[in-house]
C-alpha cells in the first residue's frame, strides 16, 4: 500500500500558493476541516477561490480566512450565516458564485468523475440560467452546467488509513466524498489515523485513490450552530 | 389569523401515508410536529439524512448529525445516511413525494421566490431550485403579506425567481389556495373569522372564488 501520511495541517498545507483554486467539505459547521483551516491562516496567502456549500459563520470555519482577506472568490450554494461574507460582498471586495445546492454537488462529483456537463432543471427559468444552454427532454426544460475541478480539496473524515481510505459520520459526509476526487491534491484530515487494513473495506465512504495526503488531526471544537433539544 | 405553527398543522393534512417529504427551514420544520402518528412518512434532510428524527436531549447531542437548518436532530428508525450528490439524486430523480418550503412571492401560475432580494438580502438558494424543479408536489407555507402589509401573492413575482411553474398549493396564515393550472390561486379555505373579503383584499394575484369558502377545522 501506497503511505499517504503527512505530520500535521501545517505539512499537509505547506505548498498551497496564492490565487488556486481550492474545495473544502463540510455543510454548515459540520464536517469541516478544522485543522487544515487554522493551518491555513497561518500561511501568508490570498486571493483564493474556495468551493464550499457554506462560508462558516463570522468567527468560526472558513469565516476566519474571509476575516483576513484571504479569498478572493467563493463558490456555494448558502452563505447566510455570515455577517462579514455578506458586508464583504455588497462592498465588492468579494465575489462569489451562488449556485443549487444539487448543482454544486453533481458539478464536483462530474469534476472529480470526468464528465464534463450535464442537464439538470434547477434553475430553469431563473436568473441561474441566464446564457446557459437550455435542452428539452421529454417535454421538460434542463439547463446545461459544467464539472468543477480544484488544485486543492480539503476534506475531513471521521476515520481513515495510512493509505488514504476514509470513513464518514452522520451528516458530516455531505460534500466530503465528492470534492476528495475533484481535487488534483486532496488532503483528508481525520479524527482517527489507522494503519491499512484496519478498516473494514466494506466500511470504506472514499476509496483511497483520491487521497493524496492524509494526518491525524487534534482539538476538534465541532461547534454547533443551532443546538436545538427537544423538550 | 393562523399562528405559525398552525399553519404548519394544516399543511401536515396534506401528508399521505407512505410519503418520502423534504421539509425546509421555518415554518416547513415545524409540520413534522403536527404530522399523525399513525402515518408511516420519512422525512430527508439535504446535507444526506434519511429518516429525520426529534430534536436531540441533552445527552443525545451529536454535532455531526444536523439538518439542513443546521439543527441538532436525531436519527428515525431504519434511517440512511449519504453524500450531497446522493441527495439530490433523490431529489431531482423524483424520488421525493412532497416537499414543503418557505417563500417571500408566488405569482397565480406557480412561480415562486424565496432567495434573494437584490442590493439587500444575499443568502443563496440552498437546495431550494433543485427542490421546485423536481419535486411534483410542493406547498409553499407563508405569511400572507409581508411585513409592511403588501400581498405576497402575486400576479407576476418581482423578486428573483427560484422556480416556474411549480407551486401547487399555498397555506398562509389566511387561507388554503390552490394554484391553478390556468394561472390563478383558487381559494379553498378561509382562516377561523377570517372573511372572503379580507383574503380578495389581501391578494394581488387573481383570486378564484367558487361557492362556499370553509372555514379550516383544527382538532
Amino acid at each position: 500500500m501506497i503511505n499517504k501520511t503527512v505530520k500535521n495541517a501545517r505539512e499537509a498545507v505547506a505548498d498551497i500558493p496564492s490565487n488556486c483554486m481550492l474545495m473544502m467539505g463540510g455543510f454548515g459547521l459540520t464536517g469541516i476541516p478544522e485543522n487544515c483551516i487554522s493551518a491555513l491562516l497561518q500561511r501568508d496567502i490570498s486571493g483564493l477561490t474556495i468551493v464550499s456549500n457554506n462560508a462558516g459563520v463570522d468567527d468560526f470555519g472558513i469565516g476566519l480566512l474571509l476575516k483576513k482577506h484571504m479569498v478572493k472568490k467563493m463558490i456555494s450554494s448558502y452563505v447566510g450565516e455570515n455577517a462579514e461574507f455578506e458586508r464583504q460582498l455588497l462592498s465588492g471586495e468579494l465575489e462569489v458564485d451562488l449556485i443549487p445546492q444539487g448543482t454544486l454537488a453533481e458539478r464536483v462529483r462530474a469534476g472529480g468523475a470526468g464528465i464534463p456537463a450535464f442537464f439538470t432543471p434547477a434553475g430553469v427559468g431563473t436568473e441561474v440560467a441566464e446564457g446557459k444552454e437550455i435542452r428539452e427532454f421529454d417535454g421538460k426544460m434542463y439547463l446545461l452546467e459544467s464539472w468543477l475541478k480544484a488544485d486543492f480539496s480539503i476534506v475531513k473524515a471521521w476515520k481513515g488509513d495510512t493509505a488514504g481510505n476514509l470513513i464518514f459520520k452522520g451528516t458530516a459526509r455531505n460534500f466530503n466524498p465528492m470534492m476528495a476526487a475533484a481535487g488534483k491534491i486532496c488532503i483528508a484530515e481525520v479524527e482517527e489515523l489507522v494503519e491499512a487494513g484496519e478498516l473494514n473495506p466494506n466500511e470504506i465512504h472514499t476509496p483511497g485513490i483520491y487521497v493524496q495526503r492524509i494526518f491525524q488531526g487534534k482539538d476538534y471544537e465541532k461547534r454547533i450552530e443551532q443546538r436545538t433539544v427537544s423538550k | 389569523m393562523l399562528t405559525k405553527d398552525q399553519i404548519a398543522q394544516r399543511i401536515a393534512k396534506e401528508v399521505k401515508n407512505g410519503q418520502y417529504i423534504n421539509l425546509g427551514i421555518g415554518i416547513p420544520t415545524l409540520v413534522a410536529n403536527y404530522i399523525p402518528e399513525k402515518l408511516e412518512v420519512v422525512l430527508q434532510s439535504e446535507n444526506g439524512l434519511l429518516g429525520i428524527g426529534p430534536f436531540p436531549t441533552e445527552e443525545q447531542i451529536d454535532p455531526d448529525l444536523i439538518n439542513a437548518g443546521k439543527q441538532t436532530v436525531t436519527m428515525a428508525k431504519g434511517s440512511a445516511l449519504f453524500n450531497s450528490a446522493e441527495s439530490f439524486a433523490m431529489i431531482r430523480g423524483g424520488h421525493v413525494h412532497l416537499t414543503i418550503l418557505g417563500a417571500m412571492e408566488v405569482s397565480e401560475n406557480g412561480d415562486i421566490a424565496n432567495w434573494k432580494i437584490p442590493g439587500k438580502m444575499v443568502k443563496g438558494m440552498g437546495g431550494a431550485m433543485d427542490l421546485v424543479a423536481s419535486a411534483d408536489n410542493i406547498i409553499v407555507a407563508m405569511q400572507h403579506c409581508s411585513r409592511t402589509g403588501e400581498s405576497k401573492l402575486l400576479s407576476e413575482c418581482t423578486l428573483p425567481i427560484t422556480g416556474i411553474r411549480c407551486v401547487k398549493k399555498v397555506v398562509t396564515d389566511l387561507a388554503v389556495l390552490e394554484v391553478s393550472e390556468d394561472g390563478g390561486f383558487i381559494l379553498k379555505e378561509r382562516a377561523p373569522g377570517v372573511s372572503v373579503e379580507e383574503i380578495k383584499m389581501k391578494t394581488a394575484g387573481k383570486l378564484i372564488v367558487q361557492g362556499d369558502i370553509p372555514e379550516m377545522i383544527f382538532e
